[in-house]
């Protein structure tokens, strides 16, 4: 774990870039990290990380992608038109989550 | 009295009972267990059928065999469990009260769940190898089958036996070089991970063993269907991949019943915590083995190492105690990578597979991840075992929790960036 400096704030992050306190995430700081990676953010994208984000704050983990859709109610097809090749690990990147679990 | 109740006789369950009968007094406590039919099937036994290793016979035995005396067997379909009630009600109306619940039904191969997986190519050209049905359908196409594009291909995580395609790869591509036809056929291992395998030490020894076999990797291949008129897979953002042959790992999923009650996550896996497997929801139930929703592998060593530490605490529970004794994810498993040969890795919830020996440090006599020819005779070794000492439920002379004992944790990768590697 380390420190970062996104958008002029100080904020923790793991290895890969991923932050890792909850509480120190906003969107203004969800929408400089999506630049980060080349997505720039819509309504359609908020929707996603707004589900994310309440999903995480109530369940204790990042969402699966089957997740996203099932309970979220976002067609697979649309998270991956919306974040190209590997929505799980860019909205969690986003969304100031950690990774979806690794499943092992 | 006192009831105990496991549903379903497979590893986790089977290992359950026989580990407390012995312990719980016939005097106060029945131990009753369910499952739907009374074939126990020797799950690592599956991989090695397509290769004519093992015959279908060889990997089954009747689930009543393998159960203490003092266990009651009941043969029925469940229908609901009401855990509010304490109940749980077959199909055929009978209902079973209970103290203590142990959900132990594992998961199952769905391959209903993918459009088009279970269309007219089914078993004709597209195979699982999760069941004695298909692995043996399998068995005969391999047998017969002339070359061509063959995929290896993982719906969905998680799976059980996370391992198993990596190993199918493997051994197909030792099959087919000793039937002197490795160069008719072409094999690409298809996979939802952005790499072989999830962890990244593993992956890259993993990838380098793909590598090496001439065996191309297609990561991040999230499926939506398979097209039975063309025969490919077809992803969600569009890809398509021709087979000849597709070997297939279905979407997992925990039982139906377990959604019909109301107890499971979108996968049908029952929410307990990670240290004692207790229900977040039930005090009096547990979930054990693939049916939970743990973050580790699906796989019959995390069930071993799981009822260790559930017999443990369920004896402090009845006894009103603490439960004091915490799970940690550990899993290991044996790759069989071909050629006689086989790698073992050894994992928990925050160590991921790393080099060295075991289970004893800097003797072994197995090698982790390393291929050697002693882990492969540790596999096949392994069925014996599993009927003769795991199931009974015999302390094996492996530890519970894993060790860092004999470990190399320098060999950890470097890891990049996700904004890196994104903007490569």
């Amino acid at each position: 774990m380390s420190l970062a400096t996104i958008a002029d704030r100080e904020v923790h992050v793991d290895d890969e870039g991923f932050m890792t306190e909850y509480e120190e995430w906003s969107e203004d700081l969800g929408a400089v990290l999506a630049r980060n990676i080349g997505i720039e953010m819509t309504d359609a994208h908020w929707k996603a990380i707004r589900f994310l984000r309440d999903d995480y704050r109530s369940q204790g983990e990042t969402p699966t992608l089957r997740r996203v859709t099932t309970v979220g109610a976002i067609p697979t097809k649309e998270l991956f038109e919306l974040f190209p090749k590997k929505p799980a690990k860019k909205m969690a990147y986003i969304a100031g989550l950690p990774k979806p679990a690794g499943c092992v | 009295m006192k009831r105990l109740l496991v549903l379903g006789a497979g590893t986790a369950g089977t290992m359950v009972v026989n580990k407390l009968r012995p312990l719980l007094a016939e005097s106060e406590w029945t131990i009753t267990i369910v499952d739907q039919d009374d074939v126990h099937l020797y799950q690592p036994g599956l991989l090695l059928i397509p290769f004519g290793t093992y015959s279908p016979d060889e990997v089954v035995k009747q689930r009543r065999r393998q159960l203490r005396a003092g266990v009651d067997l009941v043969l029925g379909e469940i229908d609901v469990v009401l855990p509010d009630e304490s109940t749980v009600k077959l199909l055929d109306g009978r209902e079973l009260a209970y103290d203590y619940l142990v959900v132990a039904t594992g998961t199952t191969p769905r391959p209903d769940q993918t459009p088009g997986m279970m269309g007219a190519e089914w078993r004709r050209s597209v195979f699982d190898f999760y069941t004695l049905e298909g692995a043996s359908a399998l068995a005969d196409k391999l047998a017969a089958w002339e070359g061509g594009r063959l995929v290896v291909h993982i719906t969905e995580m998680p799976i059980k036996c996370p391992v198993a395609p990596l190993e199918f790869a493997f051994l197909a591509d030792s099959h087919f070089a000793a039937r002197g036809m490795r160069d008719r056929v072409e094999i690409t291992y298809v996979t939802p991970l952005d790499g072989a395998f999830t962890k990244p030490v593993a992956a890259s020894r993993l990838g380098g063993m793909l590598e090496k076999r001439s065996i191309s990797l297609e990561p991040d291949f999230y499926i939506e269907r398979v097209d039975n008129e063309a025969k490919t897979l077809v992803s969600y953002d569009e890809r398509e991949i021709p087979f000849d042959l597709l070997v297939t790992v279905p979407l997992n999923m925990g039982a139906d019943f377990i959604a019909r009650s109301g107890m499971g996550n979108e996968l049908n896996y029952v929410p307990v915590d990670k240290g004692t497997f207790l229900s977040t929801r039930w005090d009096n139930v547990f979930a054990i083995g693939d049916a939970a929703d743990l973050p580790t592998s699906k796989a019959g060593s995390v069930a071993h190492f799981a009822v260790e530490i559930f017999t443990e605490n369920f004896l402090q529970l009845i006894k009103g105690e603490a439960m004091s004794h915490d799970f940690d994810g550990h899993a290991n498993c044996f790759v069989e990578s071909g050629g006689g040969k086989a790698m073992l890795i050894d994992f928990n919830y925050d160590t991921e597979p790393l080099p060295g020996k075991y289970p004893l440090a800097h003797i072994g006599p197995m090698s982790l991840l390393e291929e050697s020819t002693i882990n492969h005779w540790g596999k096949l070794g392994f069925k014996w075992v599993y009927w003769h000492a795991l199931l009974p439920g015999r302390k094996l002379p492996v530890p519970t929790l894993m060790s860092m004992a004999g470990k190399q944790p320098d060999q950890k990768s470097e890891t990049e960036t996700f904004e890196k590697e994104m903007m490569r």
